[in-house]
């Protein structure tokens, strides 16, 4: 079963900010929409939030046509990119009005207002007026507002935009164990390891069209291509450019570097051919290079 | 209707944390009202027996039709801190969210009238219980009117220097063609002609009707009513372009 299902999904400003955009995400899983400022990731959250109508293509939210306003916005929590809180309220104030707006009993309210705030481990400053928090603390709140009301849908605009460290760790534990209560997360990053190590599934976007969707894993592999960097002794290299999966091979002093398609069959030959080998460095392929290699450019 | 309760509910808890914004607020119509009646106490106008008793409604409308305004137009600074899409995005519909808002400062003005109001009995201001409940109709009406027409044209104009605009060519020529400070009987007739389309005119008539003669004109409540239940349609419309 599928929470989000969009079918070649339009929207132009002066740009194709969304470029005919189709996907599917699983029930359950997070997923990641990576791309570059620009890319169209604002605008694609918003079309799925209700917030900003398509000028064509279909989409489905938990079940129901985004045409559906009310019922899509019941079952889905967000967090924007800019933060949406009223700073003149204090913490356990802006989920009080939040519960209350999305139609939540004083009992539930009484039940889920301090566990949410616990989660995200602000219990301590819930009687504290927003406008005194920091940014991780907004960000925190924030997402924990968007799960209060205990969607099935929770959409993420960049949650660890500007952050810490610290933070953003946190943060992806909130994400996760979300996931585990079975919440489907869409998120959007620009930033390659948080798609990485967070999502089951990553949907890379560029100029508002999705160039790739897959597994991170599939993607690397699919990918395949690798770096090794050997220093040597002497450096001799003729020899390496017809071994079989070498792509490309860059001398700069006594170190090769050498591109190549599958790193793991390439190591043995390596050592049998070359002598004197000083030292080793791998370096596999990241979603950077994924990027790099869909598009053309740098992620920046 | 437990969403129109919960967005006023909100204002009313800014309200009580901006303290000091309500009593600034209401300085202004305090200081016009102060220097215009001990102004102008020795002059006679004519069909106007005591100034202070004709300017006092005048004054209390107008801390309604501003802070009503200013009311409709603080959508602005929701928009500005993101704090509306919090809002827009939850399973509320516009014109729940108009009549929040519109509850919200409704309160905040009758308030602020009831205090103009009380402040001016030391300057020699007198009026009956009765007088002041009939006035908060009009009071009421006026407030929704005028919140309804900040939030139209909040969705019309979209940064701080609109603001400006609007208070400067709407709000103030609706005020001065009101009849709150004089009667419009003395403005030229084709000025005149404007006061009749302007709802704070049957505010301002209604309720000084109200707190010196101890009336209900139903004239008045009809076409205030008639103004606001317009604006209201016209402010949720207009709601879903902000
Ligand atoms: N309201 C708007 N009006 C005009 N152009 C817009 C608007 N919103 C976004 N855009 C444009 O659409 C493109 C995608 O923007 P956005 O969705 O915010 O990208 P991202 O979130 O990936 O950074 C950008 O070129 C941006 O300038
Ligand atoms: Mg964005």
């Amino acid at each position: 079963m599928h929470a989000i299902v969009a079918e070649c999904l339009e929207k132009n400003f002066d740009v194709k900010a969304v470029d005919c955009v189709s996907f599917k995400v699983k029930k359950g899983s997070i997923f990641a929409l990576l791309g570059p400022n620009g890319a169209g990731k604002t605008t694609l959250t918003g079309i799925l939030t209700t917030l900003i109508k398509p000028d064509s293509g279909y989409a489905e939210v938990a079940g129901f046509s985004i045409g559906e306003k009310m019922e899509v916005r019941k079952r889905i929590g967000v967090v924007f990119q800019e933060p949406a809180l009223d700073t003149k309220l204090t913490a356990k104030e802006n989920l009080e009005f939040h519960a209350m707006l999305y139609g939540m009993k004083r009992k539930e309210r009484e039940e889920r207002i301090p566990s949410a705030l616990k989660l995200v481990g602000l219990e301590k400053w819930e009687n504290v007026l927003v406008e005194k928090f920091s940014g991780g603390m907004k960000r925190k709140l924030e997402i924990a507002r968007a799960f209060v009301h205990e969607p099935e849908v929770l959409f993420l605009d960049e949650p660890t935009l500007g952050l810490d460290v610290q933070t953003r760790r946190n943060i992806w534990d909130y994400i996760t164990s979300l996931r585990d209560r079975g919440v489907t997360i869409f998120m959007t990053t620009h930033y390659i390891d948080e798609a990485e190590n967070l999502c089951d599934t990553v949907a890379i976007m560029d100029r508002g069209r999705i160039v790739k969707i897959g597994k991170v894993d599939e993607l690397k592999k699919e990918l395949g291509e690798g770096t090794v960097y050997i220093e040597l002794e002497k450096a001799d290299v003729s020899k390496l450019k017809s071994l079989e999966g070498v792509i490309d091979v860059i001398l700069s002093g006594n170190v090769v570097q050498i591109n190549c398609t599958n790193v793991e069959l390439l190591l043995p030959k390596l050592f049998k051919l070359l002598d004197g080998i000083k030292s080793v460095k791998v370096k596999n392929p990241d979603l950077e290079d994924v990027f790099l290699k869909l598009t053309g450019r740098r992620f920046e | 209707m437990i969403q129109v309760y919960v967005l006023w509910l909100r204002e009313m808890k800014r309200l009580v944390r901006s303290k000091s914004r309500f009593f600034s607020s209401l300085f202004m119509p305090l200081m016009f009202l102060l220097f215009l009646s001990s102004g102008f106490s020795g002059v006679k106008f004519q069909g106007i027996e005591n100034y202070t008793e004709y300017l006092t409604p005048g004054i209390a409308a107008m801390a309604v039709v501003f802070s009503s305004t200013f009311a409709g137009l603080s959508v602005l600074w929701d928009r500005e801190f993101g704090f509306l899409k919090e809002i827009s995005v939850a399973p509320v519909s516009n014109t729940a969210v108009v009549c929040g808002r519109i509850a919200g400062s409704a309160t905040t003005s009758t308030l602020q009238a009831m205090a103009i109001v009380i402040l001016s009995i030391p300057i020699g201001f007198s009026t009956t219980l009765y007088g002041v409940l009939t006035s908060f109709f009009f009071v009421v009406l006026m407030a929704v009117t005028f919140t309804g027409m900040g939030l139209v044209f909040a969705s019309v104009i979209k940064d701080f220097h609109g603001f400006g605009m609007v208070m400067n060519f709407v709000i103030f020529p609706l005020f001065f063609l009101s009849g709150a400070m004089f009667p419009i009987s003395k403005l030229p007739s084709f000025i005149r002609i404007f006061a009749y389309a302007n709802p704070m005119f049957y505010g301002v008539s209604g309720m000084r009707l109200a707190l010196i003669s101890n009336c209900l004109s139903p004239a008045y409540l009809l076409i205030s009513l008639f103004f606001s239940v317009i604006t209201v349609l016209v402010a949720a419309r207009a709601f879903e372009r902000i």
